[in-house]
Order: structure tokens, then C-alpha cells, then sequence
């Protein structure tokens, strides 16, 4: 366990809001309201960023907002070992940038404590402090400076930085005649180069062409491998699994939860989508279905029956549809279609049980249950559709889209796919295939 | 926030700040990089694309000096102690052109770089100052024509010269001052904005450069004295042209001054914390 490169202790960040103003309804209120402005604006400007604790207690009761105050940040700790990549995810207004501003000096908490060990270079936006009217190579230097290189460190990465960003042939002239897509990769190609203890990266790489995007990936690997701290935020899922060792997730100004990267991005994937392990239609009138057919409830469920959302990747998963059949005499195929977190198809199942399989059913409740193998599907988590079809001819039934939702956690065990590699394996699908390896001695 | 140092990497503690913050010196040392990068950045881009580039620095005080040696010399025949109007003013206009631009400057250097204030840190100090030391450029090419002008009337130095060092930092420290109180008060109250071209207009008056101190009547002098602005101006008058020092302006000028930067610096380290909310 290494030296605590970041330590947040009880963070919180207030901010007070413009409101609408009560305007009067009459001439004079108007008058005395034009010749009162100068004292109310004065209280109003002053006000801006100060606030009295009674103030304060009252928004504590409400969800983080009252009147004109937000509470941007609310009571939020965590630490950071050095060499971590960290990623911090969380919806939009959950207070990510203002951690971020936080830590990196922009912007002071309103209560708590930040401890930080190390040099801190903030990436909050590519390119701050280019001046357009200075060439490409003045501008490295200015940038880089307020990065907070000293000039001789810029002057020993020059030539590594404009290789990087792929502008030699433009580097003396003023940057204002440079396309877009030059301006952030110079930009980028500067912040690439610094060698803090600490980076801070807030979504740049929303900007640029794929292969950029891509180098920019890979660069922050880079120095999450030279035993660099990272904190990353982020709304791509994918770059933060597959980047961050560790995620924190904040939502409202609050910490929901942190932990390895796989298994929060799973939750907070879960969470959004608003579906989860299982769905119940109580009323008959409104549970989906045809002529023949009712879905009542659909569920994830563990080998012993019960309902569960998280599973390990070893561990079988079972899928459950409860269905009523209205009118008896027909052949029917209920099937299940699974999706992972890209939207991808991974299967469809049809259920083949012999016991019904082509045979016309009677009216009834039926409970069919489909058993997905552990060692099967990839980490992540998993969206269910949920089908019913009556056959020849083919009529639909119920066809439930993203009816529930599970996800599969990865684990370094010994008998799963991953073994001790310690990264994600892509993939859509993650099994455990047998190997046969002849041997000869070299001759 | 203060940095502190153990095992070689730097510790920094982030909290709500202290009620007072004086400037922190050492942090200055740690930017200084940035600092010449920043004042030379101004430098550079002022007079980008134009024609008469540099030439700028000498034609704005020079017209100044014709029209004012025309109305207030020729037309007012305002009194100047004997001294001819052209170089009663150009003395005092080279000074005063530095002063008023570096204080415009200077006061509106937070809202001009709130792209940066937001995005990055460093010393939120640099951000007035950078004008207070890219603005001497200008000064110096000016004093080509203030050289010109001398030689022209046949003014030679005298040992007076040697308090030009200490009447150049005085200079510099009054939009300084100023500057630091000005820019914190234009994060929240935009109306600095408006008012800084009429306080430029107005502070022409409060100092001797169209008219002469003498002018002063007995009972304002010591009122009169209290402006830096006085003291720079009168200060820069009998340094150059030999005249009797005037202590009584200087003196009180010069604490005042000290006053302005140091109080204006403890304003600006105060709001400094909410700038960035405020903006």
C-alpha cells in the first residue's frame, strides 16, 4: 500500500443561483424599484459567496437545493493512492467539474479538507491559454508554463511535443490560421508531455478524430503505467473500464459508491437504464400480451431461486418469464434475447424443454426458466428481452424490450476466463475453452 | 492553502481559506517562468497587425502633447512656472500615458482572462501585475521622444537624475495598487468597466500635468498631496529638468501609494477565493 497521493476529507462546495426576481406592477413600484436597484444589486452581488450557517441548515433538510443555494458538493471523502487511475463518473449535475476545480485549486471547498502529495496538472479544457495571434512554438511555451512546466522543461520535451502533435510544418504561424483539429492536437500534445505526480482529466478527449482520440487513450495509459496518479472523468464507460483500476461515482453532489472499475460502471449502467432484476404486471388489464398469451412477471434469479442482480462471472444466471395462457390449444416459443452495454445482441434463446417443445399448451400459469452457463458471458452488465410467440402461424404474443437487467462482475480467480490477467478481456462473450498444448524438446 | 515540504514532494493542503492572506512570495519565485511568459505574451500581441506597430508608443503621447500644448499652452495660457508648455507637458504626459494604460489595464485583467481563471491555476496576482510590468515597454519607447524633446531644449541632466530609479517604482506602484483593488471589485461589480474611462478622464485634473502645482491654493496643498499621481508627476518634473525636489509632494505621495498596494493587496488575496464563482 503506497503513500495516500490525494486524500478528500468532507468536501463540500455551495453555490448560490441567479433567481427571478419579483418585478412590480405598477408605474411607481417601478420608479422605486429603478431607484432602489444600486442597494439591491450591491446586496445581490455581495451575496454571491457568502452564506450564513441558519441559511445553510435549512437546504441540509432538502435534497441539496433550497431557494437560490446548490449544493454542488455534499460531504464527499474518498483517497487516492499514488499510482492509481481513478475514475470519477456520475450523471450530469452529479458535481464531477467541481470536484475536479477543487482539486485543482481553482475553486476553494465551502467545508472539508484537501490533502494533495505531489504536483498537479489540471486538463480541464485543451489549448487554455492559447493566444491566436502567437505562432504554434511561442504558444507551446506559454501553454506549457501555465501548465506549470518551467521553461526548461518545455525546451527539453520541444521537439518530442511537436512530434507528438504533427504541426512542424506550421509551427511559425500564428495559431489563429490553424484548423481545429491542429489547435487540440498541439494543445494536447503539451499536456501529454507534462510529467506531474498528479494529472486530473476532465472529458478533453470528447474532442478530435477517432485515431486522436485513440492516442490520447493510450498516452493516459501511458502514465497511469509510469506510476502516475490519475484521476479521470468521464461519460465514455468503455475508456473508463478500461482505463481505471478504480471508480468513484457521484451523483447530485453526493458519493454513491467507489470501487473497482468494472462493478460501479456496472451499477451506474444499471441504475440509469431504470431497469432491474425484476419486473412484476399485477394487474392483469395492463400485463402485456395477445389473444393467448400473458406475461406477468419476468426475473433474474440465482441457483437457489432467488432473485439477485449481481453476479459473479462464474456462476450460472437464470432467466425467468411468468406468463398466463389464455387460451389453451396453441404451440408456443417463449425466448429470451440478451444484449451487453454497447447494445450488442449476444444471443437469442429459444426454450426447447422437451416437456412442452411443439406441443399445444392448456390455459395455465406457467414459470420458464432459461440457464445461462457461468463462465459464458463477459463482464458488464446485461439487458433481457423478453419474448412469446404462438406458432403457425407465427403470432407475437408479448415482446418485452429490456424487460431486466444483471450484471456479471469479473473476478482473477483461478477457473475463469480472465485467470490473473488483469484487465477486462474484451469481447462479447468471456468462456472458459479447454487448450491442448504438444511439447517437444528443441532438437 | 499553504504548500509545505516534506520527503521531497510537495504537500498542498486545500481548505476554505484564512481570513487574512498576505501575498505568498514563494509561490511567486515557483511561477516566475509563467509570469515572464505572461508579461511578454502582452507584449507581443498588442500591436499585432498593425502598421506602425512599436510607433504606437510614441505617437499617443505625442498627439497628446500637441493638442494639449495648443489648448492649454497657446489658447488658456495656463501658468507653468516659466517652463515652456511643450515641455511642461511632454515631462509629465510620458509618465501619465503609462500610468493611466497600465491602470486600465490592470483593472480589467480578471474578466479578460476568465477563460483562464476557470480552467487553470496559478498566482490569481500575475493577472494584474502582467500589465503593471508589459506596459514599461511602451514607457521606455516613449522616453525616446521625451529624449528628444530635452535635447530639443537644450535641458541638460543634473544630479536630480538620480532619483528617476525610485520615481519609476513609484510609478509603477500606483496602477499596481489600484489595479489590485479595482480588478477584485470588477469580478462582482461590472460597473468598473464604465467607470475606469471616466476616473482616467477625471485623474488628468487631479495632478500637475496640464497645469502647474503652484496653481494649488495654500489651504488644498496638503489635500493635493495626498495623490501618488501628484507625487510621480511632480517627482518626474524636477528630476528631468533640475528644479528644486519637491519633498512635500513626494513624501505623502509615496506613503500613500504604499498604503493603496498594500491594502489592495490584501483586498485582492481575500476575494481571490470567489473569483471563479463570481465571475
Amino acid at each position: 500500500m503506497g503513500n495516500i497521493a490525494v486524500n478528500v476529507e468532507g468536501v463540500s462546495k455551495i453555490f448560490r443561483l441567479g433567481v427571478k426576481e419579483q418585478g412590480s406592477d405598477n408605474i411607481a413600484g417601478m420608479v422605486w424599484d429603478f431607484v432602489r436597484s444600486p442597494m439591491k444589486n450591491f446586496r445581490k452581488y455581495r451575496s454571491l459567496y457568502r452564506f450564513d450557517e441558519t441559511e445553510l441548515k435549512e437546504t441540509l433538510a432538502d435534497n441539496g437545493r433550497a431557494g437560490d443555494i446548490l449544493w454542488a458538493l455534499r460531504d464527499v471523502s474518498f483517497s487516492v493512492t499514488e499510482g492509481d487511475v481513478v475514475g470519477i463518473i456520475g450523471g450530469n449535475g452529479a458535481g464531477k467539474s467541481t470536484l475536479l476545480k477543487i482539486l485543482s485549486r481553482i475553486t476553494p471547498p465551502t467545508k472539508g479538507e484537501v490533502i494533495i502529495r505531489g504536483r498537479v496538472s489540471s486538463l480541464l479544457e485543451v489549448g487554455t491559454g492559447f493566444h491566436p495571434e502567437l505562432t504554434g512554438r511561442e504558444n507551446v511555451y506559454l501553454n506549457g508554463t501555465i501548465l506549470g512546466m518551467r521553461k526548461k522543461e518545455v525546451d527539453q520535451r520541444f521537439d518530442e511535443i511537436v512530434a507528438f502533435s504533427e504541426v512542424e510544418k506550421f509551427l511559425d504561424t500564428p495559431v489563429k490560421r490553424y484548423s481545429s483539429g491542429m489547435r487540440v492536437r498541439l494543445a494536447f500534445a503539451v499536456a501529454a508531455h507534462l510529467e506531474p505526480e498528479i494529472l486530473i482529466v476532465d472529458e478533453v478527449l470528447a474532442v478530435g478524430d477517432a485515431a486522436f482520440q485513440q492516442k490520447c487513450m493510450n498516452k493516459m495509459q501511458d502514465v497511469g503505467k509510469q506510476g502516475r496518479t490519475v484521476l479521470f472523468v468521464s461519460h465514455n464507460m468503455p475508456a473508463v473500464t478500461s482505463l481505471c483500476d478504480r471508480v468513484i461515482w457521484l451523483d447530485r453532489g453526493k458519493k454513491i459508491s467507489e470501487g473497482p472499475a468494472q462493478e460501479i460502471v456496472g451499477s451506474y449502467l444499471l441504475a440509469g437504464n431504470k431497469t432491474t432484476a425484476h419486473r412484476i404486471w399485477n394487474d392483469p388489464g395492463s400485463a402485456p400480451g395477445g389473444e393467448f398469451a400473458r406475461l406477468r412477471a419476468v426475473r433474474v434469479v440465482a441457483e437457489n431461486g432467488e432473485i439477485k442482480e449481481h453476479f459473479d462471472i462464474q456462476q450460472p444466471v437464470g432467466l425467468q418469464m411468468e406468463y398466463e395462457v389464455l387460451r389453451g390449444g396453441e404451440v408456443m416459443l417463449p425466448h429470451f434475447r440478451v444484449k451487453n452495454e454497447n447494445g450488442v445482441l449476444v444471443f437469442v434463446t429459444l426454450d426447447h424443454d422437451p416437456k412442452w417443445y411443439q406441443k399445444p399448451r392448456p390455459v395455465g400459469r406457467y414459470v420458464s426458466t432459461a440457464w445461462i452457463p457461468g463462465n459464458l458471458l463477459n463482464e458488464g452488465p446485461h439487458f433481457v428481452d423478453c419474448n412469446l410467440i404462438t406458432r403457425h402461424p407465427d403470432i407475437p404474443q408479448f415482446s418485452e424490450s429490456e424487460a431486466i437487467s444483471f450484471a456479471i462482475a469479473g473476478s482473477m480467480e483461478p477457473g475463469t476466463a480472465r485467470g490473473d490477467w488483469p484487465g477486462r478481456l474484451k469481447g462479447v462473450v468471456s468462456p472458459v475453452l479447454e487448450w491442448k498444448t504438444a511439447y517437444s524438446s528443441a532438437n | 492553502m499553504e504548500p509545505s515540504k516534506t520527503d521531497n514532494t510537495p504537500i498542498v493542503r486545500i481548505r476554505p481559506p484564512a481570513k487574512w492572506e498576505i501575498i505568498d512570495f514563494q509561490e511567486l519565485k515557483d511561477y516566475r517562468d509563467l509570469f515572464f511568459f505572461l508579461v511578454w505574451r502582452d507584449i507581443k500581441v498588442l500591436y499585432a497587425q498593425t502598421i506602425m506597430g512599436f510607433a504606437w508608443a510614441i505617437l499617443n503621447p505625442l498627439i497628446q502633447i500637441v493638442i494639449f500644448s495648443i489648448i492649454f499652452g497657446k489658447v488658456a495660457k495656463l501658468d507653468t512656472d516659466g517652463i515652456p508648455y511643450v515641455l511642461f507637458s511632454t515631462v509629465a504626459i510620458i509618465p501619465w500615458t503609462y500610468m493611466s494604460e497600465a491602470m486600465s489595464k490592470a483593472s480589467q485583467s480578471l474578466v479578460a482572462g476568465q477563460s483562464m481563471l476557470g480552467k487553470v491555476y496559478f498566482p490569481r496576482v500575475l493577472f494584474p501585475v502582467t500589465p503593471v510590468l508589459a506596459k514599461l515597454v511602451d514607457f521606455s519607447i516613449s522616453l525616446l521622444l521625451l529624449l528628444a524633446v530635452m535635447i530639443y531644449y537644450q535641458i541638460a541632466p543634473t544630479w536630480n537624475l538620480l532619483l528617476l530609479p525610485f520615481l519609476i517604482v513609484l510609478m509603477m506602484s500606483v496602477p499596481a495598487g489600484i489595479g489590485f483593488w479595482l480588478s477584485a471589485l470588477s469580478i462582482r461589480f461590472r460597473d468598473v468597466k464604465f467607470a475606469m474611462p471616466f476616473l482616467i478622464r477625471m485623474l488628468i485634473y487631479s495632478a500637475p500635468i496640464l497645469y502647474a502645482a503652484s496653481s494649488i491654493p495654500d489651504g488644498y496643498r496638503l489635500l493635493y498631496s495626498l495623490n501618488p499621481i501628484v507625487a510621480v508627476i511632480e517627482g518626474f518634473r524636477s528630476c528631468l529638468l533640475g528644479t528644486e525636489i519637491p519633498w512635500q509632494f513626494i513624501l505623502p505621495g509615496t506613503l500613500v501609494s504604499a498604503v493603496l498596494l498594500i491594502s489592495g493587496a490584501i483586498y485582492f488575496r481575500k476575494m481571490e477565493r470567489v473569483f471563479v464563482d463570481v465571475i
